[in-house]
């Protein structure tokens, strides 16, 4: 018995409707040649030297780890420089499960990243709880406390998926705008306001501000 | 087993017992258990607790205890239980077996249940502002009471102990885990050398680390409630996610269990396709330790050099599996499907390249100068320590003990092969590291073994056993460990029998290895550098996710 295995096909893996949406929106108000280019010289540097947060929880952290070891070797599209600290990362992979008391860690650790900060939820767990959906303790979804840019299923995604998720995150790098782009940082705005979950370190530092002032 | 009964009773009159399950169980009133527990212990040489488990039994709150005996490895198994659901408490016995502690913590994590004399009640796997006891089966799980927090725990440092005086009364006494004048760092809970999300304050003297505070459950799940909630076969998914490293391992673990509770038959074809895939596992496993420990010290390329070959194994799993990792292949009654045709061969050629690629691991790291000097004679972890914190596998043996599960209690098809248990004596990082590296040819010797034999069976065969649809076991509790990459890996489950539509697990417990692991941390790094915590905790080598369930 022989199973067919139906892989993508060249064209569905450049199909990305979703993308062109984006840029269509971009230029809807036309854009500046010189702002333009330079826009994409930006981009095309941020996107060709991605540094990944090494943000591994759980198991898919071990598919990561493969991912940079010799056989998959993600030197390759200049995501190696895996950082340790997230003041020198451009993005956070979030590999494995996040839990009610890993929570207040992430948010601060994302808080901590530089401008432009970009995120991806690798497996199943960060996507939507995955297996543990029903547990009382793992958060439902990092995009519960942090946005998202690329979701990656799978339990673990295969290296080459998560290749996939990468370079999808570059996709959408490279047609952003970085000048004049204050879409990102609204839409962060948004997310956070309508999220509604306890105030984060930088509020309540705020608050406690306020209230010393009150005193005063 | 007869005379364990004359002599606990002799001991204990109040004890009961009941010989119908596979070990004898004896069940004591809380207020004799202390007592009891030090004869057990210091008499009859019950030395090594090999698990803890807290079960709600709804009019009763209580813990279960498996000890063993490390010389003729006889078990017993010890209930203790209390009717108070208001405010629960039981006798600890941290002071017997170390390993107590940490699991203690557990259980007043799950159940409430609070442990008089044990020197720091806190939680262990949820924040400490947490509502409620999420085992307890009147648990109210409504996301109000406990909303995603994302402010910082308050009050860590905060403990109390449970004092009782010779009249029985019991006071309250609070404490600190460190004083004022300490000087604390914090690893963790994000730090790359803890190999995954786990969190040390370390309290140190100059350079020196005085005492180590672990604070664990960052990647806690809850995966035994959810284990409640589902149903036998379903439950088999949560176990490749203890420890990643070991899942063909713990799967069979579950599967063992639930088999020897059905009392099934598992097709011999199946049992070797079990163990060989059990010991490709160990020698992956054993593979990324060597890659991580060898780059917790700098030696990157070596750590490429382990995944090199880990490759290998994963397109073995890949093939017959369908997946390199959380591959779901053992079921209840054999294995999903008949191994791929190349799987012999593709084994064969994996010994092969492992034994050549070890010797280059030697050459290229065993015996460097830097390595030698931050491994040997660091974080030493003496025998009887390591029996009283119940450290197992490779660490366990680097210490001395004979531990080996496939040896003291062979399972599966591990009493026809041929291979040796791997004691070394120092319990130092070196003697650690060492033990892996001669356990994986031992894996190599096993492997070949399991291919001859299944070769022997023919290229195809019964890899499953008939399974009722719905499975349903008798009320009961059973007991099934096997040897883990990383030490003994237990299950508990119980059943209550009640023939529902679906039945389901009424208590299933994961005994981790890890958690025993992380146990001896604080013993092994004291009076070490705070540099050496690094190789130390990387050379006992836990898997963080099986620590916290
Ligand atoms: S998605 Fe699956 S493999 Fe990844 S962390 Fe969650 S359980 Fe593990």
């Amino acid at each position: 018995m022989e199973v067919k295995i139906k892989s993508m096909k060249h064209e569905d893996f450049k199909d990305n409707e979703y993308i062109d949406k984006l840029v269509e929106e971009l230029n809807a108000s036309g854009t500046n040649v010189v702002v333009g280019k330079l826009d994409q010289l930006i981009n095309w540097g941020i996107s060709n030297s991605l540094w990944p947060f090494c943000f591994g929880t759980s198991c898919c952290a071990i598919e990561f780890m493969c991912l940079g070891a010799a056989r998959y070797d993600m030197a390759r599209f200049g995501f190696e420089v895996a950082r340790n600290s997230p003041r020198q990362a451009d993005y956070i992979m979030c590999q494995g499960t996040i839990t009610y008391r890993m929570a207040p860690a992430l948010k601060r650790l994302y808080e901590q990243m530089a401008e432009p900060k970009y995120v991806i939820a690798c497996g199943a767990c960060t996507v939507s709880g995955g297996p543990f959906k029903n547990s009382y303790c793992v958060v439902k979804g990092v995009d519960e406390i942090i946005p998202v840019d690329v979701y990656l299923p799978g339990c673990p995604p295969r290296p080459e998926a998560m290749f996939y998720a990468l370079m999808q995150l570059q996709r959408k790098i490279k047609v952003q705008k970085f000048f004049g782009g204050v879409n990102r940082k609204e839409k962060r705005k948004e997310f956070f306001e309508s999220k509604q979950v306890a105030p984060t370190v930088e509020q309540a530092q705020d608050s406690t501000i306020e209230n010393l002032n009150n005193q005063e | 087993m007869a005379d364990f009964q004359e002599q606990i009773g002799n001991l204990c009159p109040e004890a009961q017992f009941d010989a119908s399950g596979e070990f004898l169980l004896v069940t004591v009133p809380d207020e004799k258990w202390h007592d009891l527990a030090t004869a057990l212990k210091n008499e009859m040489h019950f030395d090594y607790l090999t698990a803890l488990v807290g079960v709600d039994w709804k009019e009763e709150l209580g813990v279960m205890y498996y000890l063993t005996n490390t010389e003729t490895q006889d078990m017993i198994h010890v209930k203790v239980a209390t009717t108070d659901r208001e405010q629960p408490r039981l006798h600890s016995v941290s002071d017997l077996w170390a390993v107590a502690n940490y699991q203690e913590r557990e259980v007043f994590d799950f159940y409430g249940i609070e442990f008089i004399n044990h020197p720091d009640m806190r939680r262990f796997f949820l924040r400490n502002d947490w509502v409620g006891y999420p085992l307890r089966k009147d648990y109210d799980e409504s996301p109000e009471k406990n909303p995603i927090r994302l402010d910082d725990e308050q009050n860590e440092d905060d403990t109390y102990r449970l004092v009782e005086d010779e009249n029985g009364n019991v006071t309250r006494v609070d404490g600190k885990v460190f004083e004022d004048e300490e000087y604390v760092i914090n690893v963790g809970p994000q730090h790359p050398s803890t190999h995954g999300v786990m969190r040390y304050r370390a309290s140190i003297e100059g350079e020196l680390v005085k005492k180590v505070d672990v604070v664990s459950g960052y990647i806690h799940r809850g995966i035994e409630k959810m284990c409640e909630s589902l149903t036998y076969p379903q439950t088999l998914l949560y176990t490749e996610r203890l420890d990643y490293m070991s899942a063909h391992i713990n799967r069979h673990c579950l599967c063992l269990c639930i088999e020897k509770a059905m009392g099934l038959e598992v097709p011999r074809r199946a049992e070797i396709i079990r163990m060989t895939m059990d010991e490709l596992m160990r020698l992956s496993s054993h593979l990324l330790s060597y890659g991580c420990l060898t780059m917790d010290q700098g030696a990157t390329t070596a750590f490429f050099y382990g995944f090199r070959e880990r490759e290998l194994i994963y397109d073995i799993f890949d093939k017959t599996c369908g997946a390199r990792m959380s591959m779901s292949y053992m079921t209840i009654g054999g294995v999903v499907a008949d191994v791929h045709p190349d799987f012999i061969k593709d084994v064969r050629n994996c010994c092969d390249v492992v034994t050549e690629k070890l010797k280059e691991y030697h050459k290229l790291f065993s015996g460097n100068v830097i390595a030698v000097n931050r491994m040997k004679g660091v974080g030493i972890l003496g025998k009887e320590d390591a029996i009283n914190y119940a450290v197992t596998g490779p660490s366990g043996r680097a210490s001395g003990c004979h531990c080996d599960v496939r040896k003291c209690h062979p399972y599966s098809l591990y009493n026809e092969v041929d291979f040796d248990e791997v004691i070394l004596e120092n319990g130092d990082s070196m003697d650690r590291y060492m033990v892996r590296m001669k356990e994986m040819e031992e894996c190599i010797k096993i492997l070949r073994q399991c291919c001859d034999m299944l070769e022997a069976e023919g290229i195809e065969g019964e890899y499953i056993a008939k399974v009722p649809k719905l499975i349903k076991l008798p009320a009961g509790h059973w007991y099934q460990q096997v040897e883990g990459s990383r030490g003994a890996f237990g299950v508990y489950l119980e059943s209550d029998g009640d023939p529902k539509p679906f039945q389901k697990p009424y208590r299933l417990h994961f005994q981790s290895p890890c958690f025993n692991l992380v146990g001896v941390v604080d013993l092994t790094c004291k009076d070490n550098l705070i540099a050496d915590l690094i190789t130390i905790t990387a050379s006992i080598d836990y898997v963080i996710p099986d620590i916290d369930r």
